[in-house]
């Protein structure tokens, strides 16, 4: 029997001490996730990933997840949380903050850096306007309403109107119980900036796990934002996503997404430009293994003239694990001069893992330059050759040769600390 | 009473006989109930070091290219390989620094008192042997300065697993010299390890890569190809400094006199359809230089190059 029940809405909305708004937010999502058929290999965007094997009721809301507060969390995000320095951090256990910081410049400056609920209560008129209204929408499948019914933690960063956030502000949403709902809503205002590491992991577990997160980046006229979102959950843990980032007129969106875990990852990506000027790069690191299945789907949707974005998503494979891209770069009717680009790169480090890349354009304008590009290769034997000749042995001759792979896009991430992190971790996943 | 020996006993993990790699002091150890001071072999021929290549028979693919090479490159000396394209010369190179597309079907090469034949390509580096690449592979993504500090801390691993490597300041200090001397922008420590580097520039990073792990011999395989008067007089200056401070034995591979007008050739070779046909001194590289090959094909009777 499932409990993702009406009153298992009812249940957390009241444990949260939410206003009737958010309540009632709440079960409209879930009136739509009851009247949504759970999507089947017969949905286009579902042909690649069966969800045959989701152990669908052995999942269910995280409404106790207070209980999971005294809980460890690795050391080495500890540490991550104070080495680089940052504007502000926050640190959630299954959605429950557990530490957090703002320095006292950034809040002299109004920028709002808080956990979701936190947000809900105190500053109810920005998240009404922004929560699944401008970026992801309940209505957009199954697992979007699911979430806009049982979200729980997450982050509200709100930047004012051209307020320069120099500093980064980090994340670290850790899980223990195995059910994540996390929200993040950052709202950039005209001319306002910032940069913000979201990062989600978890150990691995025995018991089946659920992610079901949502991210939405609304980037004002002349705003900037530099956001990475690094996954890095147990392999125990089925993700479900839906993320959007909008861009408006001469802003800019600078989009890192690293995957190194979960059993199987869904996450539908979207960048929206949405005025004139309108620059986006979304960057996409991964790296899966034993029997991983990572499914993107990511769009590009030029919605003005002028507009450029620029996707390159590159990945490793090992094992019998499997990656499936789709890409779509999309011009509105009338959008013209337009510049999109999408590339995905994957490297096969073993025959038995297997790669799908789907690139597709929809332009419906005539003034345009789109490209698309897609690779597979596998591990450059001249090169390995070339390092082990200078004395390095071939273990690590492999091991620079996958990192190297990843570089440019790892140079995308603004933290010394999280680059070696996921540099370590690609080592420890060549094995 | 006190023996002097050398490597006579059996094996043992304080005084290897067959520890050839680390110029090992002498140490004393009991055999029989005897004192011995041992001497690693390595401590003594450190400075006697040699590449000997005995009958090496060597196919790619299936195809016989090498067809019994002899040759004996002391620590001290400078060897010049020549002959036509086509004989043999790059797969010598290859074969020597261990590339697995390289089949040795006959014959052995000794390299300091190891088999060289043995060891993989990064066991042969360490032990001392390097090529200077005609074409050197690039590796996107690994910069010059980090695949430099790795070349330096896999030899230290090698000898102690537990060694962290070399320092972040002692290395920069040590690259700064080494790209001084071979007239390298320093820029050059960021970028990615021969991407989008011009052919001298290339040249140029090889050598700087054999300035930093100091081999005992060192192969230059066409390294004169593609560089410019003063880019080859400064090659060719790093490479005798290095043959001058280290005692480094050097195998040029060339087409040309040229670079030997800078590193000067004890012998000279001329290799033929995988064999060397021709050693003798400076003045057979002058000859080449002015009357070709054809003297050589009809001495020793090799069809013509297609």
């Amino acid at each position: 029997m499932t409990t993702f029940t009406k009153d298992a809405v009812k249940k957390l909305s009241a444990s949260l001490n939410e206003p009737d708004w958010m309540l009632d937010f709440r079960l409209k999502a879930f009136e739509v996730y009851e009247n949504t058929p759970m999507p089947t290999t017969k949905d286009e965007a579902w042909r690649r990933t069966n969800l045959r094997l989701l152990p669908w009721n052995e999942f269910g809301p995280s409404i106790n997840g207070d209980a999971a507060l005294d809980a460890e969390v690795p050391s080495f995000l500890g540490e991550q949380l104070t080495e680089d320095k940052t504007g502000g951090n926050l640190l959630q256990i299954d959605g429950v903050t557990k530490r957090y910081d703002l320095s006292d410049e950034l809040k002299a400056q109004g920028v709002i850096f808080c956990d979701m609920h936190t947000a809900v209560t105190q500053h109810p008129d920005l998240v009404q306007k922004y929560f699944m209204t401008e970026g992801v929408h309940v209505s957009e499948g199954k697992f979007a309403a699911l979430h806009g019914a049982f979200w729980r933690g997450g982050t509200f960063l709100y930047v004012p109107r051209n307020v320069r956030a120099d500093a980064p502000l980090h994340t670290v949403l850790w899980s223990v119980n195995g059910r994540t709902f996390t929200h993040t809503l950052a709202v950039i205002e005209t001319g306002a900036e910032a940069i913000f590491m979201d990062e989600y992991a978890s150990a691995d577990g025995e018991v089946q796990g659920l992610h079901n997160g949502v991210v939405e980046l609304l980037v004002g006229d002349n705003a900037s934002l530099i956001y990475a979102g690094l996954q890095d959950f147990g392999t125990n843990v089925w993700q479900f996503n839906h993320e959007r980032g909008r861009v408006g007129r001469d802003g800019k969106l600078d989009w890192v997404t690293s995957i190194m875990g979960t059993r199987l990852t869904k996450a539908f990506q979207t960048l929206e430009l949405d005025q004139p000027g309108s620059w986006g790069r979304m960057s996409g690191i991964f790296f899966t293994n034993g029997r991983q299945h990572l499914d993107m789907d990511t769009e590009q949707n030029h919605n003005a003239s002028n507009t450029v974005s620029d996707l390159l998503y590159k990945g490793a494979l090992r094992e019998k694990s499997r990656v499936v891209w789709q890409g779509m770069i999309r011009a509105r009717p009338g959008s013209q001069k337009i510049d999109g680009f999408q590339a995905n790169r994957n490297l096969m480090l073993d025959k038995t893992a297997r790669a799908d890349s789907i690139p597709g354009l929809e332009i419906e304008a005539d003034d345009v330059r789109c490209t698309h590009a897609s690779a597979v290769g596998k591990l450059d034997e001249e090169e390995i050759f070339y390092l082990m000749s200078r004395g390095i042995p071939r273990q690590t001759a492999v091991e620079m040769s996958v990192q190297g792979f990843f570089d440019p896009l790892m140079r995308r991430i603004p933290f010394e600390g999280i680059r070696t992190r996921i540099f370590d971790r690609i080592v420890e996943k060549i094995g | 009473m006190l023996y002097y020996g050398m490597d006579y006993g059996v094996a043992s993990p304080a005084c290897n006989r067959y520890q050839f790699n680390s110029a090992q002091a002498p140490c004393l150890r009991l055999t029989g109930g005897q004192p011995v001071l041992y001497f690693s072999r390595r401590w003594i021929t450190t400075m006697t070091a040699a590449l000997e290549i005995k009958n090496l028979h060597v196919s790619v693919a299936d195809q016989p290219i090498l067809k019994g090479i002899n040759l004996l490159i002391k620590q001290g000396e400078v060897h010049a390989l020549m002959g036509p394209n086509g004989s043999g010369k790059s797969t010598l190179a290859f074969t020597l620094a261990g590339h697995p597309a390289y089949k040795v079907t006959a014959g052995q090469v000794i390299f300091d008192g190891q088999d060289l034949l043995e060891l993989a390509a990064d066991e042969r580096s360490r032990a001392g042997l390097f090529l200077a690449f005609q074409y050197p592979a690039a590796v996107p993504g690994v910069t010059l300065a980090k695949f430099l500090r790795q070349t330096i801390n896999s030899r230290w691993q090698a000898k102690d697993p537990e060694s962290k490597g070399i320092s972040i300041p002692a290395f920069r200090r040590l690259l700064t010299e080494k790209m001084d001397m071979l007239g390298i922008d320093h820029k050059f420590a960021g970028r990615y390890l021969n991407e989008g580097f011009s052919g001298g520039e290339k040249k140029r990073v090889e050598i700087l890569q054999m300035a930093t792990v100091e081999p005992k011999i060192a192969i230059m395989d066409e390294t004169d190809s593609g560089l410019d008067i003063d880019a080859l007089r400064i090659v060719s200056e790093g490479a005798n400094r290095l043959h001058d401070e280290l005692n480094m034995g050097v195998l040029v591979i060339t087409h040309y006199q040229r670079i030997l007008d800078y590193v000067t050739p004890d012998h000279v070779h001329v290799m033929l359809d995988g064999r060397i046909v021709e050693s003798s001194g400076p003045g057979l590289a002058l000859k080449l230089e002015k009357s070709g090959y054809d003297w050589i094909r009809e001495k020793y009777g090799a069809a013509e190059e297609v």
